[in-house]
Order: C-alpha cells, then structure tokens, then sequence
C-alpha cells in the first residue's frame, strides 16, 4: 500500500501543479514583457489543462479500485511559527465532494480553453486573456481541492481577482471597466466575511484543516465539535461570502453585469463555475448546517428568495446572455435550497449538470439568432410563444407589477447604491470637504494644487448626466453611444 | 581568534553624506543624477553587507572590537538589530530605485544631494537604537522636506505646525521622561507627550491633513521618500513601546484602527492619484501601528512583516504613479486615462504592487497579513474585524485607481509612453522581491517573529512588571492551540 499511497501523493501534486506550472510560465513571461506566440500559449494551456485533468481521473479511478473515499495530500507548511503553534498549512483533500468538483473545473476550463483558443484568435488581449484564464484555473482547483480553510480562501482570492479582471476585458469601453469594478467590490465585500468566519473557525477547532473543523468522518456524513450558537454565527459570515460569490440576493446585481466579458469567460466563470462557488463552500461546511436549524433556514430563505429572484427576471430580458445569468441563478438559488434542506449528493450532482447546460448555452450563445434561423427555415415559418395558461390566472395588475420588477431586475442594485454607496459616499465625501476647510484655514489660502487638474473631459466616451440615466444603464445599452458630458463624482462612483 | 568585522552600518550612514558632498562640489546637474546612482547603488551595498552580516554572525556585529566605529560611537548608539536589520537595505534600495527612475525631464526639479543628506539621516535613524538619537535624528530628517518646500515657494505652514508640534513634543516629552525618578516608574506624562509626537509623525487622525498636504505640494519622489518608510512606526517601536503602559498602547491602537478604516475608504473616493496614494499609504501605516501596539507575539510578528511588504509594494506602487505623472501630468480619477496600451508594464505593475499590499495570495503581503489579523482577533476579536474591513476598502480603492488610469478609453500620445531600461529594472526587482517573497515567506516570517519577540523582552525589562520569560510563556498559553 506504500507505493500506492506514494502514487496518490504524486499524482495529487500534479493536479495542482499543472496549472501553477501554467500560471508561472504565462505570468513571468509577461512581466518580462516576452510576446508568446498564440499557438504556444494554446499548447500550453491544453498541456497545463490535461496533465491536471489525468491526474485527477486516476485519483478517481485508484479511489474507485481501492475502495478509498478519502485522500490527503499533505504540502506542508507554507509559514509557521511553532512556538505560537501559528502554521500557514497546505493540504490537498481528495474526496467525493472535492474531485468531482475539481474534475468538473477542469473539463469545463478544458473545454473553454480549446474554444477560446479559435474565439480569442488575434484579439489584441489574447495573452491577457490565457493569463487570467491561468489564474482562474489554479483558483478553482485550489479552492476546490482544499483541506484546510486558509488554502481554500487562498483559491477563493484568485478566482475573485480573475473574474473580476475578466468582466473588465473589453477595456477600452467604459461600462466593462465599471462593471468589473462593482464586481470586484462585492467580491471584497465577500471576501472580508470569508476571512473573519475563517479565523473564527481556526480559533474555534484548534486549526484551520478541515478535519478539524467538520470532523474526520467521510463527507457528507462527518460530525463537527463546533457549538450550535458558535456554529450560526459562522455560519452566517461565511453565508454572506458565499452569497456574494454566487450572486445570492442581495448581491445578484453583479451576475448580469459579468456578461460584460467575452463569452468563453462568461461561460465557464458565471454560467458554470465560478457561480456555484458559493454552493461548494455551503457543501464544504455542511457539517455546520446539521446542528444548527437557524443556519439551514437561513441558507433555505436565502436560496428560495434568489430563485424566485431569477425566474422572474430571467423571463422578462431581452438578450440572451442576461436571460442565461438569470437562468442561472435560478438554478443556484435551488442548488442553495437543496444544500439547506440536507440533500448534499442532490446538490452535487445538480451543481455538475447545470454547469455543463450552461456552458453549453452560454457558447452556443454567439450563434443563436443562426440557430433560429437554421430552426425557422426548417418548419418554413416563424416560431411562435404562445402565452401560458398558468399566466391567465394572475390578475393584468400583477402580471404588470411582476413584468417592471424583472424588467428592473427588483432594482436591487439601486437598492445597494441607496443604502450603502451613497450615505458612504456621502460621509466621507463631507469629511474630504472638512479636511479641505481645515487646511485653507491651516495655510490662509487654497491649500490643494490638486484642485487645479482639470479632467480629460473630451476624452470621455461614455458619461451619465443625472441620476435619472443611472437607472437606464445596463450592460446591454454599453455598445450604445451617449451624449459626452462633464461627469459627477456622486454619480460615477455610485456606479 | 581574532573577530574582525568591516563597519557597514556606519559605512552605509556615511556613503550618502560623502555623494551630498561631492554633488554639492561638482554643481553639475547634467551628472548630478548619475553621480547620486552610484552613490545610493553604493549605500545599498553597504547596508546589504550590514544585513548579511547582522544574520550570520549576530554576535560579530554586537560585540567587535575590530568596528572601529564602535570606539568613536557607544555601541549603543549606532548598530542595528533584529528589528532594524531588513529595514536598513530596504530603506537603501528606495532611494536607488526612487534615484533610477527619476526621468531626465525631471531631474532638474529632484534635489540629488537633498536626497542623499536624508538617506543618510534616515539610514542613521534606523541604525540607532538610543532614544535621544532616534528622537534627535527623527526632527533632523523632517527639516529636508520644508527645505524642499521653501526652495519650490510652496506652502508650509500645515507642514511647519504639525511638524514643530511633532519636534516639540518629543523634546518635551524626552526631558521629562530624563529627569523624572526612575524607582516610580515612568512619567505618564512623558509617555502621553512621546506618544502624541509619534501620533502625529505617524499621521495617525486627527494629525494626519500634513501628510495629505505635504503629497499635495512636495515633488513625489520627495513625497514617496519621506513617508514610505514609515518613521513614525519606527518612532513607536523605539520610542513609546518599551515604556507606555497598557492603556497609552489602548489608545494608539484606537487612534490608529480608526485611522486605518477612515484613510481607507478616502483612498476610494479621492479624485486626485497622490492624494489616493497617500490615504493608502496612510492607512497601511495605520494598520501597521495597530499590529505593534496590539504587542502580542503572533501580532507584532505580522506588523512587522506587514511593514516590509507594505514598504516594498507602496514604494513600488508610488513609483509607478510618479512614472505615469511624469509622462501624464498630474493624474485626476476623476476621469478615465486609458494607459493600458501605453504602458502595459507599469500596468500589471500597479496591479501585483497594489494587490501585495493589501496581502493578496501569493504576494509578499499575505501571509503578513494573515498573522496580523490573526494575532489582532487573539487579543481584541473586534478590532480584527475592523481590520479586515480596512484590508476591504483599501482593495477596492486600488482596483478603482487601476481602472480610473489604465482603462475605458485610448490615451492619445505623439511620443512612445514605454517603460525605460531603469524603469524595468525596478519593476523587476521589486517583483521578484513581491512574489519570492511571497511564495517563500518562512524566512522573513522566522526573522521578523524574532524581531518581535525581542521587542516584546525589551518591553517587557523596561517596565519591570513581569519577568520576560513569563510573558513569553503567557502569550504562548494565549496562542490557539495546534493543529
């Protein structure tokens, strides 16, 4: 059994290495500023994507053979001082939540990657684009194969930065840049309450490895030590880090603005896997969900909501990527359902067919209008929506009310910009003002030179007038040409 | 056998003071610029040799009788230690890389020999650990920037009455701290007196409008100087730490996490790149006193390593920012710049210096940043929170920046905007620091944990309260347990 153990070892070094080795490669060749060629960065990345991907498959298969659920890929520490018994420990957990994840990851990525390779084709970012790609990968692997809290938010972080980056592709246009900056704000403001419930986990079990703290029983069924109350309050925190990665309500304002990047990301990150990251991490702690009954109703109401949420405006949109987002986060708000109502095995298999419909959606998405075509010609004439009966039974008022809310998208983002951009704006908006006063008053004269820098106003290409065209922009109205005005701080930063 | 050891702290103290005198000789600003390369390429030289020397023969370089310098000064007076050993060459390596990416354009307004007189002042002040040489050496080194101010007619008056109440305090409180009885321990106000000096040197709210103000008027690189290395900081390690009491270290840490968050969410709605660069900075240093005053093993630990990465990346993003000024002119976020295309190194540049002083994955920031939060939760679980929730904002405050300059829409230039050779070396250089250190961070961790424990003895021996090993025992009973 030594050697077998030692083969494990080796080929779960490999699943991570493959594409740190591919992240290392493409990242230290562009700060040296060495162009690759397209087709070695290609070649790259499917040598990067596969040796992961085979390593992976024979885990699966020598687990299967030797009837092992469980394995672990100890790394060791990354930082450690014994003396305060503070480690930095990497550890990589091999079992039947974790490697079908990780295997999902890396056949979609896989999958992606191949296609982007012809999509990104002499598109002037295409280097950009494989490095976040890098990025992406090694964060979903990381995160996804983690055996310790510390390692699965070191993933978490990486998938974060590269999505965010991703969305803001395109950045030659203003509204990406804007949207890739909302998302990385939600992102931060998830990635803060993932931070805060890891520490408190770490200090709670003793250690941040995950036998620690969810028990050393099999997933799904190991007990944790951790208290009910203490076990909530966790729970909650790392409640809202999901809700943020996986564009629960309230934050599910950033999913369709994701769409803003180019199609392969949007399929793979939003459609597939970065929006069911959420849902992984409330399976990684389900143990937690067991004894706390609050905690489950919270991630049941949670879900329920975002997937009501999603239908309602998945219905009412008017282009297809947005309509997928939704649909998509129907999905998650069910897959979220499911994990608070203890059907983890559910939840799993769900989380794996809807990524790969959605993927499928999401990159057939281009050539839609083709593919309606192609059907119309084929029954010779054109296809037809026929109203639903279960629509006839709500009254027009209703129907009307429900049509503005999806239209509107339940105005959640607004809703945010009210309660928490605008008075933080406003707060220390008036505390720049006073520390302006202060130091005229301090130096008897104007006191900042910064004051004269006037703004490249001529080279806006996109500006919003009033708050009233704040409501009106949306990721699809981007590509539209705006009226070229001088912008308010108020304005561009509530965006 | 005879131990011999070359003086390379004195020797680094002095390399600058000769290349000012030399400068001021030749007059020569076409050679002014080369001539201070050599000389700072030189000092860091040197102050690597102190560093090297300090970590593998301690004792050689506490106890040499061949150090000539230490017949000329008491030992206890010039010399680093654990603490100050890494800050030296990181001190010596800002200047050279703030001097190599000068552009030629510039030089004529960049003081050469001001700068090589403060790298002197400031590489004296990290090599001294008596109190009255620090505090001396500390107001010395605050007379350059007004100097620089004067000579450039811009206003000083925020800067002269912040900075005389810094010098006047220290002096006041240094006096009596001298002549208070020691058998009643130290004189609380002498204490309070040392501390404000240091609140207000460390821009800690409500003193901080003088750094804001001194970005608004001074030359960057002058700017980029003066602050990045954290002198306040350091005040507070030499100065009040070992003998303020408990309460004193509750009120810095107060004063310096509300700093933290407020310098960071004005980073994010600043208009203007320096005065955004400076918040951040303001708020890293912030957070930096936090962790020293919090003054647990695990949490000291991480500050410190917190200081080098902070150091290392905000010098690296400051440099970056004063590129780009130099090519753009002053920089308003107001609007968008679009130098993506432009610059595309200086780009990633701005991303992987920012995202490593915020501790992202990877960087030479993270696990840094981990223990310090970590040992702040240990001691005051809110204040950890608050901690975080700085960490947050300042993150979101740099992607912001790097979209606002690099992003949305083409810039428009006659001329190529590239990165020069010495730009890329420094990009380079502080890359390879950002990242090894950040995938290899035992030894930095190992040093700085070292360096912590040694302040905490310190501490500790001069209050007198408890026996140092008990205390060290303690914080080890305090710690989680293992994993």
């Amino acid at each position: 059994m030594m050697n077998l153990d030692s083969l494990l070892q080796g080929l779960g070094l490999a699943v991570v290495a493959a594409p740190a080795l591919l992240l290392a490669v493409l990242g230290i060749s562009s700060l040296i500023g060495l162009k690759l060629h397209e087709r070695v960065v290609g070649r790259l990345t499917q040598a990067g994507g596969l040796l992961g991907a085979a390593s992976a498959l024979a885990i699966l298969v020598l687990m299967l053979i030797y009837d092992r659920p469980h394995v672990a890929v100890e790394v060791g520490n990354w930082a450690a001082i014994p003396a305060q018994n503070f480690h930095f420990h990497i550890k990589f957990d091999f079992n039947w939540l974790t490697l079908p994840f990780a295997l999902l990851s890396f056949i979609l990525i896989g999958t992606i990657g191949a296609f982007a390779n012809f999509y990104m084709h002499r598109e002037a970012g295409y280097r950009r684009f494989f490095l976040l790609y890098a990025i992406f990968l090694l964060g979903m692997v990381v995160a996804s194969l983690a055996g310790t809290i510390e390692t699965l938010f070191t993933g978490w972080e990486l998938v974060g930065l590269s999505s965010a980056l991703l969305v803001a592709f395109f950045h030659e246009r203003t509204a990406p840049v804007r949207n890739g900056l909302r998302v990385w704000s939600i992102y931060r403001i998830a990635d803060a309450a993932f931070l805060i419930g890891a520490l408190a986990l770490h200090h709670l079990a003793g250690g941040g490895d995950f036998e620690l703290i969810m028990g050393a029983g099999p997933w799904p069924h190991s007990p944790t030590a951790i208290s009910p109350t203490h076990a909530l309050v966790v729970g909650l925190l790392l409640l809202v880090a999901a809700a943020g990665k996986s564009a629960l309500v309230p934050f599910s304002g950033w999913l369709p603005r994701a769409m803003e990047g180019p199609t392969p990301s949007s399929a793979v990150f939003y459609g597939a896997l970065s929006v069911h990251l959420g849902a992984f991490l409330l399976l990684r702690i389900s143990p937690l969900l067991e004894i706390s009954w609050l905690l489950s109703a919270a991630v049941i109401s949670l879900g329920l909501l975002t997937a009501i949420y999603g239908a309602l405006c998945a219905r009412v949109q008017t282009d297809v990527k947005s309509a997928l987002a939704f649909a998509a986060l129907t999905q998650v708000g069910i897959i979220v359902v499911e994990i608070g109502m203890g059907l983890r095995y559910l939840a799993l298999a769900h989380i794996i067919g809807h990524a790969c419909l959605r993927t499928l959606q999401l990159l057939r998405a281009p050539s839609l209008l083709q593919d309606y075509r192609a059907l119309e010609n084929a029954i010779g004439s054109h296809l037809s929506m026929p109203e639903g009966n279960r629509q006839r039974w709500l009254p027009e008022r209703l129907r009307l009310w429900l049509w503005r809310f999806g239209t509107d998208r339940g105005n959640l983002d607004n809703w945010l910009n009210d309660v928490v951009v605008q008075p933080f704006l406003w707060i220390f908006q008036s505390c720049d003002r006073l520390e302006r006063r202060w130091t005229d008053w301090l130096t008897g004269k104007p006191s900042r030179e910064s004051d004269q820098v006037v703004p490249r106003v001529e080279a806006y290409e996109l500006t919003i007038i009033d708050e009233a065209d704040l409501a009106a922009l949306t990721p699809d109205a981007s590509s539209r040409t705006w009226q070229i005005q001088p912008e308010s701080e108020t304005t561009y930063l509530a965006q | 056998m005879m131990d011999f050891a070359f003086p390379w702290t004195l020797s680094a103290i002095l390399m600058p003071l000769v290349g000012m005198i030399w400068l001021c000789v030749r007059r020569s600003p076409l050679t002014a610029q080369r001539d201070c390369l050599v000389f700072t390429a030189l000092t860091l030289a040197l102050a690597v040799g102190a560093w090297l020397e300090f970590i593998s023969r301690p004792t050689l370089a506490a106890d040499s009788h061949w150090d000539w310098s230490r017949h000329v000064l008491d030992g206890a007076w010039l010399g680093i230690d654990e603490f100050s050993a890494p800050l030296f060459p990181m001190a010596a390596l800002l200047y050279l890389l703030t001097v190599v990416t000068t552009l030629r354009t510039k030089s004529r307004r960049f003081s050469f020999a001001g700068a090589l007189a403060s790298e002197a002042v400031l590489l004296a002040t990290l090599g001294c650990q008596h109190p009255v040489g620090v505090g001396t050496l500390l107001i010395l080194g605050a007379l350059w920037p007004l100097w620089e101010l004067r000579r450039r007619g811009q206003p000083t008056r925020v800067y002269r009455l912040h900075l005389g109440l810094f010098a006047g305090l220290l002096v006041a409180g240094g006096l009596v701290l001298m002549f208070d009885r020691p058998e009643n321990g130290h004189s609380l106000w002498g204490v309070g007196l040392l501390s404000v000096a240091v609140l207000i040197r460390s821009g800690i709210f409500p003193f901080h409008c003088w750094v804001t103000d001194l970005f608004e008027h001074a030359s960057f690189g002058l700017a980029i100087l003066f602050i990045t290395p954290m002198l306040g900081a350091y005040a507070a390690v030499r100065l009040v730490m070992p003998i303020a009491p408990e309460l004193a270290l509750r009120v810095i840490i107060l004063m310096s996490l509300g700093t933290a968050v407020y310098a960071a969410a004005m980073a994010i709605i600043q208009t203007d790149v320096r005065r955004f660069f400076c918040f951040l900075l303001l708020s890293h240093s912030a957070l930096v006193m936090v962790g020293l005053d919090v003054a647990t093993p695990v949490a000291l630990a991480g500050a410190l390593c917190v200081w080098l990465s902070v150091g290392l990346s905000l010098a690296g993003l400051g440099l970056t920012l004063r590129a780009l000024e130099a090519r753009t002119g002053r920089l308003s976020l107001a609007d968008y710049h679009g130098l993506y295309h432009r610059v595309p190194m200086l780009a990633a540049f701005f991303v992987l210096a920012g995202l490593a002083s915020v501790g992202f994955p990877g960087t030479f920031g993270f696990i840094g940043n981990e223990l310090l939060i970590d040992g702040v939760v240990q001691a005051y679980p809110l204040v950890g929170v608050a901690v975080v929730v700085a960490a947050t904002f300042n993150g979101i405050a740099i992607m912001r920046t790097y979209f606002r300059i690099f992003t949305a829409v083409h810039y428009t230039a006659t001329v190529s905007l590239q990165g020069r050779l010495p730009e890329r070396f420094a990009v380079l250089t502080l890359s390879g620091l950002i990242l090894g250190g950040g995938l290899y961070p035992q030894p930095g961790i190992s040093s700085r944990y070292h360096a912590a424990m040694e302040l905490i003895r310190t501490r500790d021996a001069s209050l007198g309260a408890v026996d140092p090993s008990d205390r060290v025992l303690a914080a080890e009973q305090h710690a989680p347990l293992a994993e």
